[in-house]
């Protein structure tokens, strides 16, 4: 009864609307100079602006401006002359003001895209995302709703209210309706938020780290018969945490909507919630009766007017695009396109790029981070750039391995040792002992005990059965833990067998 | 002691003659004697205005440097947040609040030595004309006790013409700063929007309040309004220029060659004959202390008042949200597991008064999907064309007068149920605060039907609040020789002063 996807793009054509939140990383918040530190002692980072006290007022944080003005030109906007802030009126507990301030009918930036390519049935295709706005506004507060079955507001014993995200500097990038991305769309919104967060980092202008919620999209989804003029009712998709989940909740919403335009029944304009655990959206808050906002201009701030030398300064000081950033390094460091695709989805670009900057081969550079520190990374269920091995330590690995001082397998001991925590690869190497046995006659006394220990082994390779040489290089290899460099011990064996 | 000007007194403390302790104390002792009687005070801070007056002694002791008003003391309205003082703006849901900072007003008074006395009574959220609109009961007028003192800031200007204080501070959205120094024959000045930080104003109308300084003298009200403007980084439509040199312009009261224009719309019809007359009187002295004085209209006054009750009321219903129980003030009704929203809309229902929840009510409506056009919107537009007519009447003249009020103080409770007719007291006053500029109001005498004091308004282009004081100490001092004495040496005395 349930339909496939494969049913639902027969039939239906997906319409996307993306909203995107970026936490900004200033020092301080948008419109106090309180700290932003994230994770800090709950109502640590707060002031009498952004707890709403009585007679408190904005004052706007020109960095926030800036970066905001960074964002739209990267994003290849519009940058307004004259913007406002204006209030977004609601009432909510972790709300301090109960109005937002936010812009509204006069953004900062207007009339963007960011072109991104997925791979299609016919190769690599790029689509082109038009951005309507990029505004700035200031975060709420967090909830935390405690007892009662949902963890929402509804329903709770009581609630605690941490105001260290109030005032927080946000900004909305708005898409234009996105259609024409059949059954891509649900890739095309993975795409669009994966190089929308690639610009933002290489603005450094946020963290848009999406676990902790310094990126936040929101997805809007609707459906309309293949060939039909008009919009179908769309879905607003929150709480949607990663990027995987960004393709999911499309995905699921796509089917969702499906099923219910099949049955002959209506698609409800609301906000839905993505729940990781199901990949499916549960039913927030009905936006039929659409909220009053009751905007109007803030009048305790100015209109923000950037003059136009600044806006070119800023201009002049982007930094190169990620997908030309991207190009340039497949073509530095000769990368098929399939390893380049596994580089990029493992999030491994920046930190392989550093490793090579110090020196490192680029080729081993990647076969380290994709390799075995992925791998251990995965272990532990953390990001690599977490774990405790620097682009540097990775390096000075290559390079000791390049010069013959480790093996391959030493090496990877040296790497799990200084992910554990053991200290940088010399300490490794020291304290656990790890160095090649490059003595000959240490392992000459070796190879001899190996073939003492089984003399039918070596006679079968003396008789030119060169295979089974591989029980000695083991033997070889164990006796010497491993600290031995299995080809030299190879090549020394089969001399020694008179082959 | 009580009775001198704001500046005498601090030339007897410059002088050694007394000290702040001594002025400070007389203040309070005055407090304690008359103010159960005009009730201007909702907290009088008895052991920190002394620790203040200490302090200000001590240093001077030291031979510190001191500002021209050091010791003198000052009473605040209660709109105004003071660190650890009790702040209400004279409503119940404030009630029991310390704010944990000062109001850069505040910050301004503590660092040239002014004596904080404590805080005084106001309209809630300086909505009204009479302090009625007070949680905690109405100020009463000096000059006669059944009569409002004006307001909101009637316990400000209440407290000068009752000698509990020589200054005060005031705020004025409407009029709240001129209209009750013009009912109690005291000085009001409402300096050009941005002239005078709002932070830590609590805020009643953003684009509108302005903080202002209040005496009994001209002189005494420039040099206050010298202490408490500047530029602040801390609000973001503060004006970031020079102060304007209004002590200088006081004490020259000069207007020799200067052209005052009547403003048409501001008299006439609807204002009380007394008003009238001393008005006209007024506009004599002038002429005869070298004044043009010319006739302008500004035709667009007339929307003025219909104008400011959507703005005022759009902006409060905005600024109001933050009182929700969540964070400060009191908080109704949290038992048995009620809800968040049942607390918000119990605390609210209980805690604001019935002008607030009127002004809440129209914001709302008048900022509505649908409507914020029509009312906002066309308020807006309103606006302009009052700026308009202030910049083309300040084409032909250097201020613009009128009398402040339409009428003397009314009677407590006259119009307490007819909002409308309250409203209309402010005609005068709206259109000042509409365009940003500024205003002042200074007393030209006693009507002679009810023998109650007349404000005479003064109105100058914006950042040039000098003229007002050029104009207002000529008036003032060209009425003193008339009189022989200040108006207020006529005021009744009052139940406790002997």
């Amino acid at each position: 009864m349930s339909l496939t996807y494969e049913d639902v793009i027969a039939k239906y054509e997906p319409v996307l609307g993306l909203e995107v939140h970026v936490e900004l990383n200033t020092h301080s918040k948008m419109f106090c100079g309180c700290a932003t530190v994230f994770g800090a002692e709950p109502n640590t980072q707060t002031c009498p602006v952004c707890l709403g006290m009585p007679g408190a007022l904005p004052v706007v944080n020109e960095k926030a401006i800036e970066s905001s003005i960074l964002i739209g030109l990267a994003l290849h906007c519009s940058v307004t002359p004259f913007s406002r802030f204006s209030r977004k009126n609601y009432f909510y507990p972790d709300m301090p003001k109960n109005f937002q301030i936010s812009q509204y009918d006069e953004p900062i930036c207007v009339n963007g895209y960011v072109d991104v390519e997925i791979e299609t049935d016919e190769g690599p295709k790029q689509f082109r995302v038009e951005i309507e706005r990029v505004h700035m506004e200031e975060d709420t507060g967090k909830s935390l709703h405690v007892g009662g079955a949902t963890g929402r507001i509804h329903g709770a014993d009581y609630s605690l209210l941490d105001f260290n995200r109030a005032g927080i500097p946000l900004v909305e990038i708005v898409t234009k309706i996105v259609p024409g991305t059949g059954k891509y769309a649900p890739e095309v919104a993975k795409a669009y938020v994966a190089e929308l967060r690639d610009i933002l980092r290489s603005l450094g202008v946020s963290d848009v780290r999406m676990e902790q919620g310094s990126l936040r999209c929101d997805a809007n989804v609707s459906l309309r018969l293949i060939g039909a003029e008009t919009l179908g009712t769309r879905s607003e998709t929150k709480n949607v945490n990663s990027l995987r989940s960004v393709e999911r909740a499309v995905r699921g919403e796509m089917i969702r909507h499906a099923e219910l335009l099949n049955k002959g029944a209506r698609v409800v304009q609301e906000t839905r919630h993505f729940q990781e655990d199901t990949g499916l959206t549960r039913s927030g808050r009905s936006k039929e009766q659409a909220e009053d906002y009751r905007y109007f201009p803030e009048p305790d701030l100015v209109p923000v007017e950037p003059d136009a030398e600044w806006i070119e300064k800023l201009r002049a000081s982007l930094p190169e695009q990620p997908t030309l950033r991207r190009k340039r390094l497949q073509e530095e460091w000769s990368v098929p396109d399939k390893e380049m695709a596994a580089m990029i989805n493992a999030d491994a670009l920046d930190i392989v790029e550093a490793t090579v900057k110090l020196g490192a081969d680029p080729t081993r550079a990647r076969g380290w981070w994709l390799g075995e520190i992925s791998r251990l990374a995965n272990e532990k269920d953390v990001a690599i750039a977490d774990l405790a091995i620097s682009p540097a330590d990775v390096a000075e690995i290559v390079s000791l391995v390049s010069k013959g001082e480790l093996t391959d397998q030493l090496a990877r001991q040296v790497v799990e040792g200084a992910i554990s925590g053991e200290g940088k690869p010399a300490q490794v190497m020291e304290s656990r002992g790890l160095k090649v046995v490059s003595d000959e006659s240490s392992l000459m006394a070796a190879i001899e005990n190996a073939i003492a220990a089984q003399p039918e082994t070596a006679e079968k390779v003396r008789n030119g059965h060169i295979p089974a040489a591989g029980a000695l290089i083991g033997a070889v290899m164990k006796e010497t833990k491993g600290q031995a460099d299995a080809a030299r011990v190879r090549e020394l064996l089969l001399a020694h067998l008179g082959q | 002691m009580i009775r001198l000007s704001a500046h005498e007194m601090a030339s007897a403390l410059e002088a050694g003659e007394t000290t702040s302790e001594k002025l400070t104390q007389e203040h309070l002792d005055r407090i304690s004697s008359v103010d159960a009687d005009v009730h201007a005070f909702l907290y009088v801070d008895t052991e920190g205005a002394l620790a203040q007056a200490r302090g200000v002694d001590a240093a001077r002791k030291n031979g510190e440097k001191v500002g021209p008003l050091a010791g003198v003391p000052l009473a605040l309205k209660d709109v105004m947040v003071q660190k650890g003082v009790p702040t209400t703006a004279g409503s119940k849901i404030l009630e029991g609040w310390r704010p944990p900072y000062d109001a850069t007003v505040v910050k301004k008074l503590k660092d040239a030595g002014i004596v904080i006395l404590g805080k005084t009574n106001m309209d809630e959220f300086a909505m009204g004309s009479s302090t009625e609109n007070s949680a905690y009961g109405p100020t009463h007028n000096p000059w006669d006790l059944s009569r409002i003192p004006g307001g909101s800031g009637g316990g400000s200007s209440a407290s000068l013409a009752a000698f509990e204080a020589p200054l005060a501070i005031g705020t004025d959205t409407g009029g709240s700063i001129r209209q009750p120094a013009a009912v109690t024959g005291t000085v009001g000045v409402k300096p050009t929007y941005g002239g005078v930080s709002r932070y830590g104003l609590i805020a009643f109308s953003s684009s509108l309040d302005q903080a202002g300084p209040c005496a009994r003298t001209v002189l005494d009200a420039a040099l206050l309004h010298e202490v408490i403007a500047g530029h602040d980084t801390h609000d973001a439509t503060s004006i970031d220029a020079p102060v304007p040199q209004v002590v200088k312009a006081a004490r020259d009261g000069n207007v020799k060659g200067m052209k005052i224009g009547v403003v048409k719309e501001l008299n006439g019809d609807g204002y009380q004959a007394g008003v009238r007359s001393r008005f006209e009187e007024s506009l004599e002295l002038l002429a005869k202390a070298g004044a043009e004085i010319v006739e302008v209209s500004c035709p667009n006054f007339e929307y003025a008042l219909a104008a400011y009750y959507l703005i005022a009321p759009s902006e409060c219903s905005s600024n109001l949200a933050r009182f929700d129980a969540m964070r400060y003030g009191i908080r109704v009704g949290d038992e048995n597991g009620a809800s968040a929203e049942s607390v918000m809309n119990l605390t609210r229902e209980v805690g604001f008064g019935r002008e607030v929840k009127r002004r809440i009510i129209l914001g709302t409506y008048a900022l509505s999907s649908g409507y914020y056009d029509a009312y906002y919107g066309s308020a807006q537009k309103v606006r302009t064309l009052i700026m308009n007519d202030f910049t083309k009447a300040f084409e032909t003249a250097d201020v613009l007068v009128s009398p402040t009020c339409p009428t003397t103080a009314f009677k407590i409770g006259e119009k307490a149920n007819d909002p409308l007719a309250m409203y209309l007291n402010d005609i005068a006053t709206i259109p000042v605060n509409m365009a940003g500029i500024g205003g002042m109001s200074v007393p030209c005498g006693l009507a002679p039907e009810d023998g109650l004091p007349v404000g005479f308004q003064i109105m100058a282009p914006a950042m040039q609040d000098q003229r007002m004081y050029s104009v207002g100490a000529a008036l003032e001092a060209s009425l003193l020789t008339e009189w022989g004495a200040p108006l207020l040496s006529r005021i009744p005395a009052l139940g406790g002063a002997k």
